[in-house]
């Protein structure tokens, strides 16, 4: 993860002082991305103040800039799905915390949330429910949810990962992958291959509402998203069971020392994190309407980068990753990539996305929040 | 010994022989804490005494012979229900929780304490000994100094309101100085009514204040006296030294996971 620190000891030479070649070679990488985000920048501002000057028409001669209105809805799509990363990333970063290997299954349990949010909501739709009392009925869709996937990951923690407890890190990380193969595969056994959707939500939901021409929808998985994350924040914070998973998280064997159930709370940490991803669930289908067995693969992934970006293990981090990503990929492709005249720039989001990955890891191994891995715990 | 006749030990083992993996880490060991002694484990490395306290607490099982917490066989309890009976340990190199506040290190020691009341009281007692943690409540364990790093752990192992005190080398890694003044704080919190049982490799510090002590050579007790008998046996000096690193228990080294 860290090529360009020398061998345990020394300290890692600084961003502009390399020493080694690779040190030279990440340099100069990270000056051209450097270099490219700042064009790219300065591209589209000179695009937006008039797109016929001559450093605007060489950047991309049929750039026309971009309308207030376009660049704040980028902003708050960008926001909206960027919180849903935020919480699916928790996940990731909470068991990293406590057992330090990267649960690659919990794309899988966001992807269960949001199956269990499609299968409640149609049966409430069926018996009328839905349209006559949405906000109760999404209440009851949410718990159903955050039950099912709470249940998915503790299942999962006791029958696959726990009796690997004490094996390398590696061997874990492998199970997870085939766990989420597994949890795909039992989709499409119980539910078929086919893409399927939530009933159609009220217009109030649709509509774009007077202030800031926001789709009601984004608003209520920005509002939902932000409630949540509040919430588990106060949970992991200030509650005496909160304590005990930042302790295990720090030291299992110390913990266990205080009194604390290491294994109880590793099985609390998976139910709060599946917790999340089925409410990330609900607001995915809530606002793209249609899920599928894979629906949790890419999401998953992203929000296992914005836990990165975050610094793998910082709670505030997971939250502020997956709002960068979100919002880099929204916004990216037409505020850098646009101006310097890439073509079809909105197919590039993904690309954006994990480039943000990349860049953040250019220039903050550790990520943003995160503290440096003392050398015998990089492995 | 005298004094302790006829009464029942706090913390005893009887017999106890454990393993890691191949290597017999402890043999036959006999060891009996009585309420209100300081008491001390010495020996060398690898002689098994970060074993000793694994034992104790319940996170090695022996192999053979019985561990007894106030009259009660425990072999079989994990350690949580050891600490909710009146055990707990200051581990070696202290081992606060570094990310989280001293306030919450402290709580933590309380965990499995439900009087909030007598919690409350029981942080008083500890600001009323170390002063300086209290001026620290807010902070970062792992921005203190050593020595107040030192009363934290202690303080923390004080919250769950134990019976009988485990130190595990509480001279490790500390400049010379706060050795001096940790052995001091050790001998203050006997004094106020703690059992306490003390694993060290310096001999001559711990047997200064302790009331009994035992000698271990390569998992055997060797040699067991009041502190002022050992002091004077020569075969103290030469128990450390037959110890050789390389007699087969290599254990107590691996078993610290950095």
């Amino acid at each position: 993860m860290d090529e360009g620190a020398p061998p345990s000891g020394a300290p890692r030479p600084r961003l502009l002082r390399p020493r080694t070649r690779v040190d030279w070679f990440l340099t100069v990488i990270r000056v051209a991305v450097l270099i490219v985000l700042a064009v790219g920048f300065m591209a589209f501002i000179a695009q937006e103040i008039n797109p016929d000057n001559p450093f605007a028409r060489w950047a991309n001669p049929d750039a026309t800039g971009l309308t207030g209105a376009q660049f704040r809805g980028l902003v708050i799509s960008g926001i909206a799905q960027g919180s849903m990363y935020g919480l699916i990333a928790l996940g990731y970063s909470m068991v990293y915390g406590v057992l330090g290997f990267i649960n690659f299954a919990h794309g899988e349990v966001f992807m269960v949330g949001a199956m269990t949010g499609m299968i409640t909501s149609n049966k409430l739709a069926d018996v009328g429910l839905w349209e006559s009392n949405f906000i109760g009925s999404l209440v009851f869709i949410v718990v159903v949810s955050i039950i099912v996937s709470s249940l998915t990951a503790v299942v999962m923690e006791r029958v696959a990962y726990r009796p690997l407890r004490g094996a390398p890190r590696l061997i874990p990380l492998i199970t997870s992958i085939g766990v989420s193969f597994f949890l795909q595969n039992a989709s499409v056994v119980l539910l078929g291959p086919a893409s399927k959707s939530y009933p159609n939500v009220p217009d109030w939901v649709k509509a774009k509402h007077t202030f800031l021409q926001i789709e009601g929808a984004k608003i209520l998985v920005i509002v939902v998203a932000a409630l949540s994350m509040a919430a588990l924040w106060y949970y992991v914070d200030r509650t005496k069971t909160g304590k005990a998973m930042r302790a295990v998280a720090e030291d299992a064997e110390i913990a266990s020392l205080m009194g604390i159930d290491v294994n109880r709370t590793i099985v609390k940490v998976f139910a709060v994190g599946g917790a999340m991803a089925g409410m990330a669930g609900i607001l995915w289908g809530i606002l793209f309407r249609s899920v599928i067995h894979t629906t949790g693969f890419l999401p998953g992934i992203k929000a296992f980068s914005a836990a990165v970006v975050g610094g793998i293990g910082h709670l505030g981090g997971a939250m502020a990753g997956g709002l960068s990503i979100g919002v880099a990929e929204s916004v990216g492709p037409l505020l850098i990539l646009e101006p310097l005249g890439v073509s079809g720039v909105s197919q590039l989001r993904d690309a954006v996305a994990f480039s943000m990955l990349i860049i953040v890891l250019l220039v903050r191994p550790a990520g943003l929040f995160g503290e440096r891995l003392p050398a015998e715990d990089r492995a | 010994m005298s004094s302790s006749v006829g009464r029942i030990p706090l913390l005893e083992m009887r017999k106890v022989n454990a393993h890691y993996g191949a290597v017999h880490a402890l043999r036959d060991v006999d060891l009996s804490i009585y309420e209100g002694e300081l008491v001390c484990l010495l020996g060398g490395n690898a002689s098994g005494k970060s074993t000793t306290l694994k034992t104790l607490l319940g996170m090695l099982k022996p192999t053979s012979g019985e561990v007894v917490l106030d009259g009660e066989v425990v072999n079989d309890r994990p350690t949580s229900y050891r600490v909710a009976r009146g055990i707990t340990m200051v581990p070696e190199n202290r081992r606060l929780f570094k990310r989280l506040t001293v306030r919450e290190n402290l709580q933590l020691g309380a965990y499995l304490r439900k009087d909030s009341d007598g919690i409350a009281a029981d942080l008083e007692r500890v600001y009323e000994l170390f002063p300086r943690v209290k001026e620290r409540l807010g902070q970062k364990a792992g921005t203190l100094s050593g020595g107040e790093q030192q009363m934290v752990a202690i303080g923390r192992a004080l919250m769950s309101q134990p019976r009988v005190l485990l130190m595990d080398e509480p001279s490790m890694g500390l400049a010379p100085a706060l050795v001096q003044q940790n052995f001091e704080l050790i001998s203050q919190i006997h004094e106020a009514g703690m059992t306490v049982f003390m694993v060290e490799q310096n001999a001559n510090m711990a047997l200064g204040i302790a009331d009994r002590g035992w000698v271990l050579q390569t998992g055997r007790v060797v040699l067991d006296d009041t502190a002022e008998a050992l002091l004077a046996n020569p075969a103290l000096r030469t128990s450390y030294l037959g110890g050789s690193k390389d007699s087969g228990d290599a254990a107590e080294g691996s078993g610290e996971p950095g």
